[in-house]
């Protein structure tokens, strides 16, 4: 049974020639999710080419539910990114090496969920093509956004969130951009020796790399959590039955953490597979990511049971009726799903037999996030279907319409993911690198001294690390 | 007298370190360790017990980044919200400052991090053309030690290296 994170024996060259040949060589699999990442693109495409040669009513977006799955599943994105860039600031601030193997293909995931759901908010403008009157700029209208508005709060946090974790993302990959300028030929030798800036890996280089990584970090972990407290508040800050819930901000926050997670998962396990990265990915990495999942799952479902009884005692009627409508009414199909795929089916991470298996852990984590897809539908249509007023009360379903669009939107980020964990390094081969030294180094007998010993122990002569 | 750059690639980080204890400790008379450039795959904090601290201004510019966003936001978004003076307020501030608080926040945290990147890229010296002596075994396993000698030191020099198990020693006369 595999016990260690990394084999610490791994030669450094073996590290570089299995990360870059990752890229040349996939698995066969790789290009058949190429292929239906494509298809599900061509589906949504066809979908917004309908809307926009028909008219907007094909997507029936009628009142009271004007935001449908597009909103939702623009919440979905939002909270996906929030695992990738948060995580692997807070595990690097802490020293958590085993980050260093699998926190690449997360950053990455963190920006492309970000770019993901961008569209979102962009098709259902409408008139896509006015999008620039949402940016605050001069203009001979005289018209400036609504700056009280969290619509337009939501802006800014995005727009900083993409720049930061895109900067975050391409800043930590430049010493590997570097071993694969080194390493290549044609057009990516081209690409990788823009790309990696002239590095060369000078103790200069590495001292402002160093201090450039970590206070990036202490950047990035403030700002994930605002961005989701910023998305709450698209809803904590109206007076709707069932949004108007100052436990909001950090339920959207577990919320996000908890789909991007799951995420990770489910990555990290199509990816080991793909590029063969069984010595990189390995099975004990993948438990501490589940141990992980779980604790923030069950963040997540006390948080859940603190909006209901908040909502219950709060005694506000019709918050109330909302609430009760979800257990009882049309959309409870989906919520006692929620409810199970979010707060019952982490159980599953408990057990250490079934973290190990890897076609379990798949299953459960894609049911995770149907599960946390269905959390933010049901954040958004419940309210909007029983509003204050009986006239307003409607149950409206989607329409195939606003599937396709939502179905396509997976296809997008997968696809972006695939082309991205194709050109560029997935795991990154420099930190893997010091993993192993650093762990190696730890087993060394003088460093254990140093390193592995008790304060009732007796003090060994050299207290510094030896040259 | 002609200057030469000399680079001695080792096999492993703990004889590059050793190398460099041996210039602090003056072995070579005239060669100080200020003029050394070690080249290695990873990083190596360690490296400063014998190099000595060397300078990273990236924090200052960090801060100055953020005082910049913090202020500019601010400004930004009140001069915007200054042109709402020609329209219906309802009664409410022109410069609403909850809502300020939270999109300065958000700008503050912008150009920190872009006045931070911007800092790595000029003190690093990234986009420069790499030194003529680099080797591509600098990004595979080996780390290598870089100086700027007098061509009398350069013997002296290699010598060392070879005491430290060098595996390869790669010079140029600096123009």
């Amino acid at each position: 049974m595999q016990t260690k994170d990394i084999n610490e024996q791994i030669k450094w060259a073996q590290i570089n020639k299995d990360v870059l040949s990752s890229m040349e060589n996939p698995r066969m699999a790789y290009w058949v999710a190429v292929a239906v990442c494509v298809a599900m693109i061509a589906c949504a495409a066809a979908a917004v080419g309908y809307v926009y040669t028909t008219g907007q009513g094909v997507l029936d977006l009628y009142w009271p539910e004007m935001w449908g799955l597009f909103i939702a599943t623009f919440i979905f994105w939002i909270g996906m990114s929030h695992s990738g860039t948060l995580l692997s600031a807070i595990l690097h601030i802490v020293h958590a090496d085993w980050r260093k193997p699998i926190y690449r293909f997360a950053e990455a995931m963190t920006t492309f969920s970000l770019m993901t759901a961008g569209l979102f908010p962009i098709i259902h403008l409408g008139r896509m093509w006015n999008l620039y009157w949402v940016l605050p700029y001069v203009s001979d209208r005289g018209i400036w956004p609504n700056f009280r508005s969290p619509l337009a709060w939501d802006c800014f946090a995005i727009f900083t969130y993409l720049t930061s974790s895109a900067l975050f993302l391409f800043i930590g990959m430049i010493p590997d951009l570097a071993i694969c300028r080194d390493n290549a030929k044609g057009w990516r030798k081209k690409l990788y020796t823009v790309l990696s800036l002239g590095w060369a890996g000078t103790d200069r280089q590495w001292r402002h790399f160093r201090k450039t990584y970590l206070l990036m970090a202490c950047f990035l972990i403030p700002l994930a959590v605002s961005v989701h407290s910023i998305v709450s508040s698209d809803f904590a800050m109206s007076i709707m039955p069932g949004w108007h819930v100052t436990s909001f901000p950090p339920y959207f926050v577990a919320g996000a953490l908890y789909s991007g997670c799951a995420a990770i998962i489910t990555l990290f396990i199509i990816l080991r597979y793909f590029f063969r990265f069984e010595e990189y990915m390995t099975i004990p990495i993948l438990e501490k990511t589940c141990k992980l999942t779980f604790v923030i799952a069950m963040a997540w479902s006390y948080l859940n049971l603190i909006e209901f009884a908040a909502t219950w005692y709060g005694h506000d009627a019709a918050a109330k009726e909302v609430l009760w409508d979800k257990f009882t009414g049309p959309f409870s199909p989906y919520f006692w799903a929620m409810l199970f795929f979010g707060s019952v089916l982490p159980f599953a991470l408990a057990f250490e037999k079934l973290r190990r298996h890897l076609p379990t852990m798949f299953v459960v984590s894609l049911l995770l996030n149907v599960g946390m897809w269905l959390e933010r539908w049901m954040i958004v249509s419940p309210t909007l279907s029983l509003s204050y007023h009986p006239f307003a009360w409607k149950v409206v379903w989607p329409s195939m319409v606003q599937w396709a669009v939502v179905f396509g939107s997976f296809g997008w980020f997968g696809l972006l993911f695939l082309v991205f964990v194709k050109v560029f390094p997935s795991v990154s081969m420099y930190e893997v690198k010091e993993m192993v030294y650093h762990r190696r180094r730890a087993h060394e007998e003088d460093q254990a001294k140093i390193f592995h010993r008790r304060t009732s122990d007796p003090q060994p002569a050299i207290d510094t690390p030896s040259a | 007298m002609s200057k030469h750059r000399i680079m001695g690639l080792f096999s492993d980080f703990e004889q590059a370190f050793a190398a460099i204890a041996d210039i602090r400790a003056n072995k070579i008379h005239g060669v100080s360790v200020d003029d050394v450039t070690l080249k290695s795959p990873i990083e190596h904090p360690e490296i400063e017990e014998v190099l000595g601290e060397r300078p990273a201004h990236v924090p200052k510019f960090t801060l100055m980044g953020a005082l910049f966003g913090l202020t500019f936001g601010f400004l930004f978004l009140a001069s915007a919200q200054a042109t709402f003076l020609v329209q219906p307020q309802g009664g409410k501030p022109v410069v609403p400052l909850p809502s300020n608080f939270v999109l300065t926040y958000e700008l503050l945290i912008l150009f920190g991090v872009a006045f931070t990147v911007i800092s790595f890229f000029i003190g690093a010296g990234m986009g420069r053309k790499r030194d003529t002596l680099y080797s591509e075994m600098v990004s595979l396993d080996q780390v290598g030690v870089l100086l700027e000698v007098d061509e009398s030191k350069a013997q002296a020099l290699k010598d060392l290296f070879k005491e430290h198990k060098v595996v390869e020693i790669r010079e140029e006369v600096a123009r």
